[in-house]
């Protein structure tokens, strides 16, 4: 290789760099920058990787129909790697490296209150797109997925009513984490508000990822001939599918037995065969099912995203479930925001949620509520069906206001239904 | 000869609506529309005197879900096309057509009806069941049907069974000796469902002789049913210990004998599980006819998968690391989660499905509150199967005295000729192709995702060491005895601390016992 040769290459490729970082720059002005923090490996990857790209759909559509005052939104995807303390440290780089705007993410209920102090620290924006057991209102986040008023105690209702079976006895069955034992505490004290007494309750856990449930359903039946007997499920994800399919071999149908479940949508009907499962409940504010054209073009918009995209799983079957809805709904509502502040800016965005309202898939149209950061949100109870989808045979005729702090837990009367100003 | 039929077949429709109740247009959309409870009491009006075929065809329907309502009519959607349940004319589908929809209410009460026509069937094992099925929720409106159903009987099992729907009626009967000889006839029965009834009626009975005889029967029933609840903690002891067995299995070759410490062994599992849902898509594919047959495809294609993956790691990466356990550890472990990213890239994060064939999904009612399901007694036969394959390869044929040998003194072996880097690769082949078996049989009853691996290490690790390093009847006690005292613990503690106190008394027990349950005796044990 000769030297001017070398050089002109040298130059050449100086040149491309130049021209590359000096569009880089151009583009990095006028973008927004917005986090991406869900778990895309590790137990929780199951579930969280289908809001990640339902996060990534979003902002490519907001960016189509020419982004957010005017600037292209640009998506900083974090893996959490389902390891807490790990995403309170992503958290921290998003905002103080990235400088994004906003962040959507967490799943679980500990890695939502792990990267909680440094969204406040730092007063950044969190949305958060699942349902939880409430008793928190934090300034920096937007609950858009279900308080337990929205989701566990109208379940609860409706398999007392007639409807439902007039269910006597109740078995609070979960996962021994944070979501399950705060959900079952306030479940329990509605139960006695109607007078239940405790011995018609049985609260049971199971450890993390647990696989045989031979015991519980045994235990279960023991219980459920003492009467009519419901079982309230809080079990997480992974360990649902080793559940049903004992409850389905042991021969307890939803007939007999019914089980509502808070954690078990579509996405997690897929690893299962749902037809041992017909009739069992979930209780969500979202279902696919769910027939309106809001919900049929997300559906397709979804679809043609998963096929172009070549998602794994997805493309070949594209699901849509509650978590994604509420993640769909939370980016729309920060746009709106964003343009009716007129800034990106935390406490001006903050104050201009107040009142947003969107048109959601589940064909209602959800309001965040004036003071609590909560979504108005309508409470759907669909039962399985063979094809793993789910009947709505049960909706309220409006969304209901969320109860981030719930009256039926003692002290809770006290506190105030905004976030504390700091 | 069929046109015949169909003639007598109508004409017998055209001449039932003098003798049977019909089915009318008005009494069908009763049935398919409005608030749950007149949909039930217009199918309890339908069912009452003789409903006629067209009734029990719309209620059969009703049940698949294959009814839908359009302009004020009810029709049965099958394939697309409309048929009136009434006429059973063949119709266009209207497009304003709704499909009904049945809440589990709904599902109960039809499943009650068509066992109330079922009452009548000619097959007494049908008759049977439909009795079973009309014990529940059995009200004083159906005693009519009962007590003419009971008229006609010959088969004493199917008459016990209507005698106890009517018994069950009776138990709230104003007069104490009409409960009382209630009581009598349900004592014989002892299922959840009579004690349920029975309970019931305790709480509300003021009678003090009928208090008396109801606590008889009651204790009575609770004995027997006692029984099962036993037996059931020992299956569910066994079957939990039937899949430690398979996953520890390949674990006391490639770990026990070889002294590997085999990070990757659940992702060798994992990789079985996958292997059986290929091959469950290929038979959905291109036999759907012989769909329950592939299990049986999916044992050998799991084994092998994994027995492959197995021969590559051992030749490509754990030869090189023989001796050294602390960098066996670390490189496997590397292993698992290359493995694991791997599926997940190419299966995608999430669990994918893998079926029951349909001979193994339900069960066996062993006792009135006893279900063994099928696919726990199989895997509790397969995981035996694997047991005794596992032994004969060892302890019976030429390559199982290789690898006891190689292992036992390797330079000796080499001196005599055997090949031992071919055998450690077999050696390493055959534990992985059982981890894949186990990962066959946990598709069956958990899930099957990346980190199917993950939630079943640390137990084969246990069960090996508990066991004793080296034996392999000792793994085989170490499996079953944590089964059953997991379960009992279970039972007893619930699922939280009984898996802690088995880990402390595991630890317990090392502490006093390192070497395991059974530990290698002789020269061997030093080496």
């Amino acid at each position: 290789m000769s030297p001017r040769h070398f050089s002109l290459k040298t130059l050449a490729a100086a040149v491309a760099a130049a021209g590359l970082s000096l569009s880089f720059s151009a583009q990095a002005a006028d973008t927004i920058k917005v986090g991406v923090l869900h778990a895309l490996s590790g137990t929780m990857a199951i579930s969280e990787t289908a809001l990640k790209d339902m996060a990534l759909m979003t902002i490519e559509d907001i960016n189509a129909k020419g982004g957010v005052l005017g600037k292209k939104l640009e998506p900083v995807v974090i893996d959490t790697a389902s390891n807490w303390p790990l995403a309170a440290e992503k958290a921290k780089q998003l905002i103080g490296q990235d400088k994004v705007a906003v962040t959507f993410g967490c799943w679980t209920s500990v890695c939502r209150k792990s990267v909680l102090p440094v969204y406040e620290e730092n007063n950044a924006l969190l949305f958060y797109p699942v349902q939880y057991e409430g008793e928190e209102l934090s300034k920096n986040v937007f609950y858009t997925g279900a308080a337990p008023n929205q989701q566990a105690i109208p379940a609860v209702e409706y398999l007392m009513s007639e409807d439902g079976g007039e269910a006597r006895r109740w078995v609070l069955l979960g996962t021994d984490y944070v979501y399950p034992r705060t959900a079952n505490k306030i479940l329990r004290a509605f139960l006695k508000a109607k007078g239940v007494a405790d011995k018609d309750i049985m609260e049971t856990y199971t450890p993390f990822g647990h696989s045989d449930y031979q015991t519980i359903v045994a235990d279960i039946k023991r219980f459920a001939a003492g009467g009519k007997t419901a079982v309230v499920s809080t079990i997480n994800g992974d360990s649902n599918v080793p559940f049903y399919k004992e409850l389905g071999n042991a021969g307890l149908k939803a007939t007999d037995v019914p089980v509502v479940a808070f954690s078990v949508g579509e996405e997690e009907l897929r690893g299962l065969d749902p037809k041992p499962l017909e009739g069992h409940l979930a209780a969500w504010n979202y279902f696919m099912s769910v027939k309106n054209p809001a919900n049929d073009a997300w559906i397709k918009q979804w679809s043609d995203y998963a096929k172009a995209k070549r998602l794994p799983g997805q493309s070949t079957k594209p699901l849509t479930n509650d978590p994604m809805e509420a993640t769909y709904v939370g980016i729309h509502m920060w746009k709106q925001a964003v343009e009716k502040a007129g800034s990106t800016e935390p406490d001006k965005v903050i104050a201009a949620m107040a009142g947003q309202s969107f048109e959601a898939p589940s064909g209602f149209t959800l309001t965040m509520d004036e003071k609590n950061h909560h979504l108005h949100k309508p409470v759907l109870i669909g039962e399985i069906r063979g094809d793993g989808q789910f009947n709505v045979v049960w909706k309220t005729p409006a969304p209901v206001k969320a109860q981030p702090w719930s009256p039926y837990i003692e002290g809770n009367d006290k506190k105030k239904d905004e976030p504390e100003k700091q | 000869m069929t046109g015949y039929l169909r003639t007598l077949a109508l004409l017998a429709c055209l001449a039932l609506p003098c003798l049977a109740h019909a089915l009318t247009p008005e009494a069908a959309l009763a049935m398919a529309r409005g608030e749950g409870s007149s949909r039930i009491a217009a199918m309890q009006a339908a069912i009452a005197d003789d409903p006629d075929e067209r009734t029990a065809a719309f209620l059969r329907a009703l049940a698949a879900n294959e009814v839908a309502v359009a302009d004020g009519r009810a029709l049965i959607v099958r394939n697309g096309q409309a048929q009136d349940p009434v006429s059973g004319e063949t119709l266009p589908l209207p497009a304003s057509a709704e499909g009904v929809m049945n809440n589990n209410r709904m599902r109960g009460a039809i499943n009650a009806a068509l066992a109330a026509l079922d009452l009548f069937a000619a097959d007494a094992g049908k008759r049977l069941q439909a009795a079973h099925a009309m014990r529940q929720g059995a009200s004083a409106e159906r005693l009519p049907l009962v007590d003419k159903a009971l008229a006609q009987e010959t088969d004493a099992r199917v008459k016990q069974a209507l005698e106890q729907i009517r018994a069950s009626v009776h138990l709230n009967a104003e007069l104490p000796a009409e409960r009382l000889a209630a009581i009598a006839t349900l004592a014989g029965d002892a299922s959840p469902a009579t004690r349920l009834l029975l309970g019931e009626r305790m709480a509300a009975e003021t009678d003090d002789q009928v208090r008396s005889e109801l606590q008889r029967a009651l204790r009575k029933i609770d004995d027997r049913l006692a029984w099962g609840e036993r037996l059931g903690v020992v299956f569910t002891g066994a079957s939990l210990g039937s899949i430690l067995l398979l996953v520890a299995l390949g674990l006391a070759i490639t770990y026990g004998l070889m002294g590997v410490i085999n990070m990757a062994h659940g992702e060798l599992m994992m990789i079985g599980a996958y292997a059986t849902y290929l091959v469950q898509g290929v038979f959905r594919q291109y036999f759907p006819g012989a769909f329950d047959a592939y299990l049986l495809a999916a044992v050998p294609a799991a084994f092998l998968a994994s027995a492959l993956v197995g021969a590559i790691l051992e030749r490509s990466v754990i030869r090189f690391l023989y001796g050294r356990p602390l960098e066996t550890l670390l490189a496997t472990w590397g292993i698992s989660l290359i493995l694991m990213q791997l599926v997940r890239t190419v299966f995608g994060a999430q669990n994918v499905a893998v079926e029951n064939p349909s001979w193994m999904s339900g069960g066996w009612q062993a006792l009135p509150n006893l279900t063994l399901p099928y696919n726990r007694i199989v895997i509790i036969g397969f995981a035996f199967a694997v047991l005794a394959l596992v032994a004969w390869i060892i302890s019976r044929t030429r390559m199982g005295l290789f690898v006891r040998g190689v292992t036992q003194n390797r330079p000796i072996a080499s001196c005599m000729g055997v090949n031992t880097a071919r055998v450690d690769t077999m050696a390493f082949a055959l534990g992985s192709g059982i981890a894949g078996l186990a990962g066959c049989a946990l598709s069956q009853v958990g899930n099957v995702g990346p980190d199917l691996g993950q939630s079943y290490i640390v137990d084969s690790f246990m069960v090996v060491v508990l066991g004793g390093v080296g034996q392999l009847a000792g793994t085989v006690y170490a499996a079953l005895g944590l089964g059953v005292l997991n379960k009992f613990l279970e039972g007893w503690t619930g699922a939280v601390l009984a898996k802690i106190a088995v880990l402390v008394f595991i630890i317990a027990f090392i502490q006093k016992r390192p070497q395991g349950l059974f530990a290698m005796k002789g020269r061997s044990a030093e080496a």
